[in-house]
């Protein structure tokens, strides 16, 4: 037993690094409960409203369309013409400004048009696959991955939205662990 | 103290640090051609060039622009001829004008990122310009005729 | 205002020499100084001191056109030049234009007091300003044949020349003789063959100053030592303050005092932005009176059940209860709207200067006579010692037409709490927020068809807040109906050839401040009658064109713009897939307008992708304008027919800002066709008419689409 677990643990940190083998079951299932949190954040909609498959983000709790027909544009960052930055600044607008105001965050914008990070409408293992698909995810390895959800700035406005938005419902500390257990399992995806 | 340069004016302004961009531009600089219609960035008639970059002017905090270089619409063109302003003059598209210099801010950004904007370009880059009068159809025809007039 | 003051009234006409060598005419119509005499204490107290003049001519041949109307969008300050540079054969390029000052000379054609509204300001003028044009230009060629030594007859005008012969003379070198001649009794008006300007597009001479941020509006006034206020105001209707601590708002930096006034606190700073935090730092206890109880959808409720009941009577003839149970078939249907606000881009300011004998007042207003006369009770000061400053209004769609001069007397009473010049500035959630609504209104309607399914009874119960009953004009008011209620109901063309009908009004008493909003009654009945008009065509089994025309056969000038517009939209014709045409004609203003719009219902969104509006508004004065004011009214009826909705809940309005008061965007305009009919009749109202029909044309391409008929605004995409 005693090697075997050695064995799987070695298979485990392959699998970090690429290596189709899974974890234990044990670990596996750790992770896949994990996932659920990473699932909640990813489809939470301060995180959701601009991880869509369309052109035009949505907006608010309710994730409406986002009014004006703002667009991705080329790069992400709006059309051309109209760039995120026009309302949205480095930081939410001060409370002075009313509740209402644009929240802002550093390099506000949405995925590129070529690598979309679309989180709106997936299943548990579509989202799993997706987040882990260095085709979508901006060619990201977990690291880069972990390294994105604890320190992005954009990221970390989840849980500070301003105004009247309802933050991220896990604690940022909470997700990123519940992340970091399921990217160190590999990222294995729940069924069905 | 804030330092800005509006129309290639460099200022100082005592003011707080959070005090909107168009409250120093209007009631500091005393230019009044930005205007106030919502204060939450949802109407455009506020918008402004920062370092050329479009920009709602109200909701943007003093201090996040402080040093760069602030284009309002009495600085677009010395005579009214940039080529925005002389196709909306052309396709005579002002009503009650109100709206009219964020309009034009916004369109003028627009045909420097996109100098052949398409309809749905316009829609995407100028939706966020409200006009109660309802002179987009003009709008949209004049920044198509911009685009040529831009060309010469 | 820098036009001479005039002295007497003893000439039909006089001039005035300018000192700087011009010449200044007045014009008098004698009906309206009966009238204003007659005008109630409002515009009596604003009588003597006033400059009289519709026009200078200046040495250097600029000819001033004092408007007595506001430019609010709507382009009178070119349409108004061109009826007086018409008869003045003045150079257009020539032309300069001033809003006038607030004085008696300068009310409205016919009425007691100085306004601008009900699509009037153009053809209410159509005689006067060509007079007044007419009569300059006699007095130029006059002194042009003095000096030419020439007969007047032998004189033509050429584009701001006078000339016989080889002699010429421009009009600025004229002036300063003609100034000292006696104008002449009467004059005559050119024949419309000879128009040289009249119904030629001309461009908006406003438009230059609008597009390099030169033109002021009120928004824009600013001078040495003028500070900025904002007003807290109750957050019910009819709410009063209880106790208020302002020390957290005197911290404020740059605010300079904390006052109160009958509408609420205002706290008055240095600039818009530190008011703005002072205000957010006040702390008041409210008294929110009776209207804390308010709720937009009991009202709703109420209202229905009020419409079983027959109102008073508004339009009545034979026994509509009787022809309803003959009918062959019988249509029943509640149709609603809710309260709107104008919500004009230039939010709600005014600014006040308040001297020992003169106080002075910059503003964006539809209604000077009116805030002129409120600001004298305030201050204590005669009405000719109030200077009203018309500046550009940024937007009114009625809300700065205000009979109890709201926004003025709040900004007059700051000013004067405050002992200092102030500019009172309301934030767009105060506009929203702030009452002056188009009233919510129910219909219930009953109409019975024959045989061949023609309307012959027709009961019509309307129920909706009275906006003349609870204000200064009460008196208009006639046998309990405020005929801005029923109005495109009452005097329906439908309904003129139904033996049977009852068109009944109720007007609750609510604590909601009411208003015209931009076409006004018409705004719902428009919407009403031509949906009705689609159904009942749906229930006789035809097309809504040919049961319009069979209805519509007497009445040409509704035919003609429903023709013109059917045609050009290609009535008839396939559409793509997925969309469907629907149209309207409805008059108002004295104009007809029919329009036909499709539409579409994209990602749960109604899509109106072409309207096509055909106008017959008389003679077009400045065609140009006429298709602006057209596109202008399809957008507001659009933003109103699309999105248009405030909710009262326990008295306080949700809505505040564009982002839940919606309105039109650039990326839901539809491509917009305007077709104007020829016509010598006389001029109509074109600022408002084209909003009526549009609603109601949506809504019957919805019913095409989708087979539901949808009775409420702002309409829903549901297929």
């Amino acid at each position: 037993m005693f090697r075997l677990s050695r064995i799987v643990a070695v298979v485990a940190a392959a699998v970090l690094a690429g290596c189709n083998s899974g974890p234990d079951p044990a670990q596996r299932q750790a992770a896949v409960e994990a996932f659920a949190t990473v699932q909640k954040v990813f489809q939470h909609p301060r995180c959701q409203n601009c991880h869509i498959p369309g052109d035009q983000p949505l907006q608010f709790d309710q994730g409406l369309p986002h009014a004006m027909g703002v667009a991705r544009g080329p790069t992400g960052h709006g059309a051309e013409g109209l760039p995120c930055s026009t309302c949205h600044g480095e930081a939410n607008a001060p409370d002075s400004y009313g509740p209402h105001a644009p929240p802002g965050a550093p390099h506000w914008a949405l995925p590129p048009p070529q690598q979309r990070m679309v989180t709106l409408g997936l299943s548990p293992p579509e989202l799993c696959r997706m987040i882990q698909d260095r085709n979508e995810n901006g060619g990201r390895d977990f690291a880069a991955l972990l390294k994105h959800v604890s320190e992005d700035k954009l990221v970390l406005w989840g849980w500070n939205p301003g105004g009247t938005r309802a933050p991220v419902s896990v604690p940022h500390a909470e997700f990123v662990a519940k992340f970091r257990t399921w990217a160190d399992a590999g990222g294995p995806c729940p069924t069905g | 103290m804030v330092s800005l340069t509006i129309n290639g004016k460099t200022q100082q302004f005592d003011v707080p640090d959070d005090m909107p961009l168009l409250w120093v531009i209007r009631d500091m600089a005393g230019l009044t051609g930005t205007k106030f219609g919502c204060g939450m960035a949802q109407c455009g008639a506020c918008t402004v060039h920062v370092d050329g970059a479009p920009l709602r002017a109200c909701v943007m905090p003093v201090s996040a622009v402080a040093g760069k270089s602030v284009t309002t619409i009495e600085g677009l063109s010395a005579d009214a001829s940039h080529p925005v302003q002389r196709a909306w003059a052309e396709l005579d598209v002002v009503q009650c004008g109100y709206c009219q210099s964020g309009q034009i801010m916004s369109a003028a950004a627009l045909l420097k990122a996109k100098p052949e904007p398409s309809d749905a370009d316009i829609d995407a880059a100028l939706s966020g310009n409200l006009c109660r009068c309802g002179t987009y159809q003009r709008i949209r025809a004049a920044v198509h005729r911009a685009a040529e007039l831009a060309k010469g | 205002m820098k036009t001479a003051a005039g002295t007497s009234r003893r000439n039909f006409l006089k001039t005035t020499a300018l000192g700087a060598g011009g010449l200044v005419v007045a014009f008098f119509v004698p009906g309206a100084n009966r009238l204003a005499q007659a005008a109630p204490a409002a515009a009596d107290a604003a009588a003597p001191f006033a400059p009289n003049a519709f026009l200078r001519i200046a040495p250097d041949d600029t000819i001033t056109v004092l408007l007595a109307h506001s430019e609010m969008g709507q382009g009178i300050w070119t349409s108004l030049p061109l009826l007086l540079a018409e008869e003045l054969d003045a150079d257009w390029s020539r032309i300069r234009v001033e809003h006038a000052p607030a004085a008696p000379d300068y009310f409205a054609v016919g009425m007691p007091m100085q306004f601008t509204g009900g699509s009037m300001s153009t053809w209410t003028e159509f005689e006067r300003y060509r007079r007044a044009g007419a009569t300059a230009r006699a007095l130029l060629v006059q002194a042009a044949a003095r000096r030419f030594g020439v007969k007047a007859a032998d004189c033509r005008c050429e584009n701001g020349t006078v000339i016989a012969g080889d002699k010429r003379a421009r009009y600025g070198e004229l002036a300063a003789d003609a100034a000292k001649l006696t104008p002449p009794k009467t004059v005559t008006l050119k024949d419309a063959k000879d128009w040289n300007l009249i119904g030629k597009p001309h461009k908006r001479l406003d438009s230059p100053e609008k597009l390099d941020g030169r033109a002021k509006f009120g928004m824009d006034v600013q001078f040495e030592g003028l500070l900025t206020a904002v007003v807290a105001r109750a957050p019910v209707f009819g709410g009063t303050v209880a106790s208020f601590d302002a020390s957290a708002a005197r911290r404020v930096p740059g605010v300079r005092d904390v006052v109160q006034v009958p509408s609420g606190i205002a706290v008055v700073a240095d600039h818009f932005w530190a008011a703005k935090l002072g205000r957010d730092a006040l702390k008041i206890e409210w008294n929110l009176g009776p209207n804390a109880s308010l709720d937009s959808e009991r009202l709703h409720g109420d209202f229905l059940k009020t419409a079983t009941d027959a109102g008073l009577p508004a339009s009545v003839a034979g026994d509509a209860t009787a022809a309803l149970v003959k009918a062959a078939t019988r249509i029943e249907a509640d149709y609603a709207v809710p309260y709107l606000a104008h919500a004009p881009m230039e939010p709600l300011n005014c600014t006040v200067k308040i001297d020992k004998d003169h106080c002075e007042v910059w503003t964006g207003t539809q209604f000077q006579t009116m805030d002129q006369a409120a600001t004298a009770r305030i201050t204590g000061l005669k009405p000719e010692q109030v200077t009203i400053h018309t500046m550009f209004l940024g937007g009114g769609f009625g809300r700065r037409a205000t009979p109890t001069s709201d926004f003025v007397t709040e900004a007059v009473e700051v000013a004067k709490a405050a002992g200092k010049p102030v500019k009172t500035v309301w934030t767009r959630e105060d506009d929203i927020r702030g009452g002056y609504y188009r009233p919510a209104f129910v219909h219930r309607v009953a109409v019975g068809l024959d045989a061949a399914g023609k309307p012959v009874a027709w009961q019509h119960r309307i129920v909706g807040q009275s906006i003349l009953g609870n204000s200064p004009f009460k008196m208009m008011v006639r046998n309990g109906i405020d005929a801005t209620s029923v109005e495109g109901v009452a005097d329906s063309p439908y309904l003129k050839q139904i033996a049977d009908h009852h068109v009944s009004l109720h007007s609750p008493e609510l604590g909601i401040p009411v208003l015209w909003l931009r076409s006004v009654g018409h705004t719902h009945t428009g919407f009403v009658m031509e949906s009705l008009i689609d159904e009942l065509a749906k229930a006789a089994g035809q097309d809504p064109l040919a049961y319009r025309r069979t209805l519509l056969a007497e009445h040409k000038r509704h035919l003609g713009v429903l023709e013109l517009a059917a045609e050009r939209a290609g009535w008839g014709t396939p559409l793509p897939a997925g969309r469907a045409r629907g149209l309207a004609v409805h008059e108002s203003f004295g104009s007809f307008v029919a329009q036909v719009a499709d539409v579409s219902i994209d990602n749960d969104a109604i899509r109106v992708h072409n309207v096509v509006c055909a106008i017959d508004c008389g003679i077009a004065v400045n065609p140009a304008g006429i298709v602006a004011q057209m596109e202008s009214g399809i957008v507001f009826g659009l933003s109103a027919a699309l999105f248009g909705r405030l909710d009262i809940v326990n008295g306080r309005v949700q809505q505040s800002n564009y982002h839940d008061y919606r309105v039109l965007r650039m990326n839901q305009m539809p491509k917009i066709e305007v077709h104007i009919v020829p016509s010598t009749d006389k001029p109509g109202g074109v600022g408002e008419a084209g909003v009526p029909p549009v609603a109601a044309a949506v809504a019957n391409a919805l019913f095409a689409l989708t087979g539901k008929r949808q009775r409420e605004l702002p309409l829903r995409a549901t297929s």
